[in-house]
């Protein structure tokens, strides 16, 4: 056993490196997550207002990170705006960037659903006893549809650490950048490494989405007894 | 004349290309009640929408107290503080408590001082005896008991004028009497009121005055005694003799 491969992930700094690789891909899915849920619940109530302008505007800004895929966005920003722009940002933020505009959006998405989907009574009551728009939003239709937003929001907020493994295209040293280096140094010592490196990282990947998920499809359940009940 | 709250004059409304309100005139009477009765569709529901603006209307104009307002009017959300309104379907805050619910009004509408406004709901809870539901959520009330609340909620931003969308429609014959009640208890302290019913009994009981819609028009407005003795109109002595009263 002198040789066995899971040994490369305890050889001098590997597994410090890992964790560290891990660290920055969870720090970008978190500013990413924080932003991107401010933002996205702000353009979510933009959408419902009967604004045809803003609603054009803010579709398109839908459709635009829905429809152009993660890695294409990340080389967008990453390799276009510097040099046609003259915007120079380092890789971690610009990937902070690209994800909190890409959660804005879905979430904005998640959040127009449980806003409308809160009955139009509700708007007509709140009206009636004098509430303005602003007040409205915050005290009747923000408060009863975030039961309705929690679960589409989980499952986006482990979309998104699942794609912080995009990371390495733009140069991040994210977990599974590092990951790649440990494999090529120690590729004469040890041939299945690769296994062992990915075993792990889709161990950390999994320890961090799967109780997410679990916890999406408990709400989701919740939500359907309450309805029912 | 100085007595008159509201004044409804040549109001039209429209849905689409439909007209659906035609030349609606009629007068409320401060401290009075005016029950609005009619077939189902026959535009009562739009019509007492349109009084706080809940529906836009697109001719003629309504004046209430010192303010005219005309198709259009943007500024409905300072006056609904003076109109209160009360829905078929309760639409209470299920998310709040019944005390939350009735100060959302006061507190953040009307920026009243909160031990003042909670002394005031406190008492209105008594008068329709919840005073122990207090901090119950809707969804534990019976559908009489979130009514009578919704009265409360209104009560309690002192309107000078209430609006009753067939409050008692949804309920079970034997909650309809507590809501009925607590209006007739308004109505004998005066206050100004519109009621849309289908409570014939309750309605004679009550009104001062009856507005007889049939497809979106007016067609007999007369004394609530006038009306239910005598109507005018072969449209209402056939609406009445179809209602079991």
């Amino acid at each position: 056993m002198a040789h066995s491969g899971i040994n490369i992930l305890f050889e001098g700094r590997n597994m410090v490196r890992l964790l560290g690789g891990l660290w920055i891909s969870a720090k970008i899915a978190i500013v990413a997550i924080v932003v991107g849920l401010i933002l996205g619940l702000i353009l979510g109530a933009l959408r419902t207002l009967h604004n045809p302008i803003l609603r054009v505007i803010l579709r398109l800004y839908l459709e635009f990170f829905r429809v152009i895929p993660t890695v294409v966005l990340l080389f967008l920003f990453y390799y276009i705006l510097p040099q046609n722009f003259n915007i120079n940002m380092g890789a971690e933020s610009m990937a902070m960037l690209v994800f909190a505009l890409w959660f804005a959006a879905e979430m904005s998405d998640i959040v127009r659903g449980g806003i409308i989907s809160v009955s139009p009574h509700q708007v007509d009551a709140g009206k009636a006893i004098g509430l303005n728009r602003l007040q409205l939003y915050y005290y009747v239709l923000i408060p009863q549809s975030i039961q309705l937003m929690i679960p589409a929001t989980i499952n986006l907020v482990s979309r998104i650490i699942k794609t912080t493994s995009l990371l390495l295209l733009i140069s991040v040293m994210d977990v599974i950048n590092i990951g790649q280096q440990i494999i090529e140094a120690n590729g004469q010592r040890y041939e299945n490494g690769a296994f062992w490196v990915y075993g792990f990282i889709f161990i950390l990947y999994f320890i961090l989405c799967y109780p997410l998920s679990l916890w999406a499809r408990h709400l989701e359940r919740k939500e359907v007894v309450t309805a029912n009940g | 004349m100085a007595n008159e709250l509201l004044t409804v004059t040549h109001l039209v409304k429209n849905y689409g290309k439909k007209e659906v309100l035609h030349d609606i005139n009629f007068t409320v009477e401060k401290g009075s009640v005016t029950v609005l009765l009619g077939p189902s569709g026959s535009g009562k529901s739009t019509l007492i929408r349109c009084l706080n603006g809940l529906e836009e209307f697109h001719g003629g104009q309504i004046n209430f107290e010192d303010q005219t307002i005309t198709p259009g009017f943007k500024k409905w959300q300072p006056l609904r503080q003076h109109i209160g309104m009360v829905f078929q379907s309760y639409d209470l805050f299920p998310n709040r408590t019944v005390i939350d619910n009735i100060l959302l009004g006061p507190l953040k509408v009307q920026k009243r001082d909160k031990n003042e406004a909670l002394a005031q709901a406190r008492q209105l809870l008594k008068e329709v005896q919840l005073s122990e539901y207090e901090n119950a959520y809707p969804r534990q009330l019976s559908g009489g008991q979130k009514q009578r609340i919704a009265i409360v909620r209104a009560l309690t931003l002192n309107p000078d004028f209430m609006l009753f969308d067939e409050v008692t429609a949804s309920l079970d014959p034997e909650m309809v009497r507590g809501v009925l009640e607590v209006i007739e208890g308004l109505a004998a302290r005066k206050m100004t009121m519109l009621v849309v019913t289908h409570e014939m009994n309750f309605a004679k009981q009550i009104a001062d005055k009856v507005l007889f819609l049939e497809n979106g028009k007016i067609v007999e407005e007369s004394s609530g005694h006038q009306f239910f003795e005598q109507p005018q109109t072969q449209r209402a002595q056939d609406f009445l003799s179809s209602m079991d009263f």
